[in-house]
């Protein structure tokens, strides 16, 4: 089976979500609490949603800072395996500048709670290359998440945008909703996958994702 | 001394009863810590006498509960009124903070938020409303327990005097339920939690007394979600461990309440030691410390040499720690301050405040209003979209997106979509449906026939989803009990509640009580909100929107509108402001009888949607269900405003596809229940034909989802 780690900084709060959804898609799932320091025996990281460290000062910016994250830097660096940010995961990717670009305030200034559909732009990743459907309703919620980069032409051309709103909730730039990092073994995204697992909350639209990373590293 | 007692509140005839309890002078600590104890947010003085007259079915713990196959269904409803009116933002979040640890003392995870909120309409309403949805969405969004469900509400009679009342649900098997009860001598308090500031000091008696308009700031406390989740995390894993004996949560007048309450359960007395506390500012006196309302602490009674094991857990989790006192045999509370004692006296005397009960009679009001007349010279066009599109009627989606509603991926069925909303029981094929109501205009025409309406309408919203109610809390928001009007609108209201529980054979688990809630001499609407939890098998839940085209539209219960029961009617206060008549009185037969039809017909499939007919009548039911399926719709609702927007009880619209309406007709007559067949679903570009006219889809739509939006850029 494949082990899959979720990071729990105090403060995350989709966790056991993570857990759940991780396990639906046939994952060996353990907690990694955010002071450990050895995350080589995992094949996927999920960094989950939450308030790391209450969120105080800018989303993120005080949970790059935490023994974990200096770990998970070198995981990536050595390719050991995939990392998985999702919400507040993708801000503390992006802070720890393992993802490039930013989250900023939403335009509405305010937290939006809802389903929204996205479109799988890179379908050659070993997070998309299985995912069959060409777009996916997964649930939002946030209120830091509107993407913004100043060189949005450096991810379109070397095609690190893993995702693009429909509807854009928040103001991204480029209708971002998720993008990788050049070596395509870290993607960051706002909308929760972990949450729309299953049938019973929704379509299932999340797995799909969640499938994909399991059958890209069983295929390895 | 002289004046103390009652510049902090207490009655002569308290002073005089409290140097009787001690026979003796209090000193001034004595007097802060009885003003606090005694106060009515903390005494329950003019309620606890008619609170015995609930249905109970746990008596004096944090919160009660139901069971749901293995699992205890926590839950427990909570005002934060008066510090909302002062500061919205930190009024709110902390009245989520406190109810969150009411139901985490009982041992639960909590898995579900739901709030009722009642604002003015006047400017200063709109920022007080902005205020507080985003204090709930900043705490509660924070600390990772969605906010499944809620209703709002916006009267002038609130103008100037919030209602804010939040629940939680929590969910714990049954042998992880913990108490709040001291059960032996010698044993340890420890404090967990946040440092202990002067924040929220005297929070108790400010709840107690009308707001003065002037600076009440000071009395507000402050809250830290992050704290608050890791209080959350570090009590569950506390709870757990074999030494822990009881817990409970430091609310109103914070460490004096919580471990006096605690040993007095269990006949017991205590010792608090205040160079123990951990402070977060210097100089604070004993009193302060005392009763300092600071957020985000727990209190728990632990075995000798279990406190190192919690100190762990605290440490691990950014908490402080402290072992602040222990229980000792005998009945008093001593105070000490490095081995000074500094009051020692009975608990028994300081937690039992006195009963300030009087019976009163019907005021006059009454018999006025109910003879007064809704007259009004207006075409149906222009009422029609006046009603449909005012803040009380339209979706309330501005308000619930703000909300994480889904965070821990057991939200089943999500705000707006049904009568009630459905949380999931992991392990199980089970959920836990969920909602809260209250309706001042009813209760003020008739507080005992409207305080029973208001539990079948709860009841009615997890019968529509197909739930089965098995409790309720409620959270009584009235205004000074000192008058006597008031104290008769709670005294029916609680006799109406009580009926309607019976009724329905439902415990209330817990609740609240909110006095003192009116300012500039005007008290609010009597505003008694129901919380009900039920049970609901998650393969056969229903909500309330439209979904097939050609479906036919049922209307079944009291087909027939009594034009003369329908006092409290809403479109009457928004069309012109009035609050008059007489309403529509529950009977509880066809009520249980129509509940066994619903339960039936969605349990063999044979409807499609279900929804209760309430605010706005027959018309606004329909509207509700269309826009939110998206369809739109053909029939006749009538030709009167009563007709279209009057409100009775008992009154369910249903759809069911057209091959299967002589089935619905079928089980209806055998139950000997009255339907009519109301229309049609259409598709959304056929729009609305109502019988008396016709709309377009996409003009209501955007009245319907966008009014909020406008309202507040307005």
């Amino acid at each position: 089976m494949i082990k899959a780690g979720i990071i729990v900084f105090p403060g995350t709060n989709c966790d056991r979500d993570a857990e759940f959804a991780l396990k639906m898609a046939g994952f060996n799932v353990e907690y990694i609490w955010h002071d450990f320091e050895n995350v080589k025996k995992y094949e996927l990281l999920f960094i989950p949603g939450g308030f790391s460290y209450g969120d105080y000062l800018r989303a993120g910016a005080l949970a790059k800072f935490s023994p974990i994250m200096k770990e998970v830097e070198k995981y990536v660096e050595e390719d050991r395996g995939l990392v998985l940010g999702i919400c507040n995961g993708f801000q503390i990717l992006t802070e720890a500048e393992l993802l490039k670009g930013a989250l900023t305030k939403n335009k509405s200034l305010k937290f939006i709670c809802r389903d929204v559909d996205v479109k799988v732009i890179n379908k050659k990743t070993p997070f998309s290359k299985y995912i069959k459907k060409e777009v996916l309703t997964i649930p939002i919620a946030h209120a830091e998440g509107n993407y913004y980069i100043e060189n949005y032409d450096y991810l379109k051309e070397r095609n690190l945008i893993a995702f693009e709103y429909l509807n854009n909730p928040n103001g991204s730039i480029g209708n971002i909703a998720g993008i990788y990092n050049e070596k395509f073994n870290v993607l960051g995204m706002m909308p929760h996958p972990e949450r729309n697992s299953v049938k019973t909350l929704g379509n299932g639209d999340g797995l799909h994702i969640l499938m994909s990373i399991r059958r890209s590293l069983e295929n390895e | 001394m002289n004046n103390l007692y009652l510049e902090l509140g207490l009655k002569d005839f308290e002073y005089e009863k409290i140097k009787k309890d001690l026979n003796r002078e209090p000193n001034e600590l004595e007097v802060y810590m009885y003003s606090a104890q005694w106060s009515e947010h903390c005494g329950y003085k003019h309620s606890k006498e008619l609170l015995k007259k609930l249905p109970k079915n746990i008596e004096n713990e944090n919160a009660g509960y139901v069971m749901i196959d293995d699992y205890a269904v926590v839950f427990k409803v909570e005002s934060h009124n008066h510090p909302s009116a002062v500061e919205p933002y930190q009024g709110a979040a902390t009245g989520i903070g406190g109810i969150v640890r009411d139901v985490l003392a009982m041992g639960a995870r909590p898995v579900a938020l739901l709030d009722s909120l009642r604002f003015g309409i006047n400017i200063k309403s709109k920022n007080i409303f902005e205020g507080v949805v985003s204090g709930i969405s900043g705490y509660g969004n924070s600390i990772g327990v969605p906010t499944v469900a809620g209703e709002t509400y916006f009267d002038e009679s609130y103008n100037t005097n919030p209602l804010v009342n939040v629940m939680c649900v929590g969910l714990a098997k049954k042998d992880e339920l913990a108490s709040s009860k001291a059960n032996n001598a010698e044993k340890l308090y420890v404090y967990v939690g946040s440092k202990t500031g002067r924040d929220g000091i005297h929070g108790a008696s400010f709840a107690s007394k009308e707001l003065s308009g002037k600076d009440d700031r000071p009395s507000v406390q402050v809250g830290d979600p992050f704290s608050e989740k890791n209080l959350i995390e570090a009590t569950l894993e506390i709870l757990k461990l074999k030494g822990v004996l009881a817990c409970q949560d430091m609310g109103a007048a914070g460490i004096l309440s919580s471990s006096s309450e605690m040993s007095f359960k269990g006949n017991l007395g205590c010792e608090l030691y205040m160079d123990k506390v951990p402070l977060r500012e210097e100089n604070m006196k004993p009193w302060e410390i005392l009763l300092s309302e600071s957020q985000e602490r727990m209190l728990f009674l632990v075995e000798p040499g279990e406190e190192k094991e919690i100190e762990k857990i605290a440490k691990k989790y950014f908490l402080d720690y402290a072992v602040i006192g222990k229980t000792i045999e005998g009945e008093n509370i001593r105070i000490l301050k490095e081995g000074k004692v500094l009051s020692e006296m009975p608990i028994s005397s300081l937690v039992d405040a006195p009963s300030m009960y009087r019976p009163t009679e019907e005021p006059l009001y009454i018999k006025e209003i109910k003879n007064k007349k809704f007259e009004l010279d207006i075409d149906l066009k222009t009422a029609f979209y006046k009603i449909i599109s005012n803040i009380n009627i339209v979706n309330k989606s501005w308000i619930f997106e703000q909300y994480d509603y889904k965070v821990g991926t057991n939200t089943l069925i999500t705000p707006g979509k049904a009568d009630a909303s459905v949380v999931w029981i992991k392990d199980t094929n089970k959920g836990i449906a969920i909602t809260i109501d209250g309706n001042g205009l009813y209760s003020y025409i008739d507080p005992y026939e409207g305080s029973k309406n208001i539990v079948f309408e709860a009841a009615r919203n997890l019968v529509s989803v197909g739930a089965k109610p098995l409790g309720i809390t409620d959270n009584m928001n009235f205004g000074n009990p000192e008058d006597d009007m008031v104290m008769w609108q709670f005294e029916k209201s609680i006799e109406g509640l009580s009926e309607a529980c019976k009724n329905l054979n439902i415990p209330v688990t817990g609740g609240n009580v909110s006095f003192y809630n009116e300012s500039e001499n005007m008290a609010i609407l009597p505003t008694p909100v129901i919380g009900m939890v039920g049970e609901i098998a998650i393969d056969k839940m229903m909500d309330m929107t439209f979904k097939n085209v050609t479906d036919k539209v049922y209307l079944i219960g009291k087909v027939e509108l009594n034009k003369k029961k329908i006092g409290g009617s809403i479109y009457q206060r928004i069309l012109s402001n009035f609050i008059g008549g007489e309403i529509d009185k529950v009977d509880p037969e066809l009520e249980l009888k129509l509940y066994e039809a619903i339960w039936d017909l969605i349990e063999n499939e044979v409807v499609n949607s279900v929804h209760d007919v309430f605010k706005g009548g027959l018309t606004v039911a329909v509207l509700e269900s269309a826009l939110n399926g998206g369809k739109g719709f053909k029939g006749n609702l009538g030709n009167s405003l009563e007709e279209l927007f009057g409100e009775n009880q008992s009154r369910f619209i249903l759809t069911v596809p057209a091959e299967k309406t002589k089935v619905l007709e079928d089980i209806l007559k055998s139950k000997n229940i009255a339907f009519k067949n109301i229309g049609e679903v259409m598709p959304d570009d056929y729009g609305f034909d109502l019988g008396f006219d016709k709309f377009d889809f996409d003009e209501l739509k955007d009245i319907y989802f966008n009014s909020i939006q406008k309202y507040m850029e307005e």
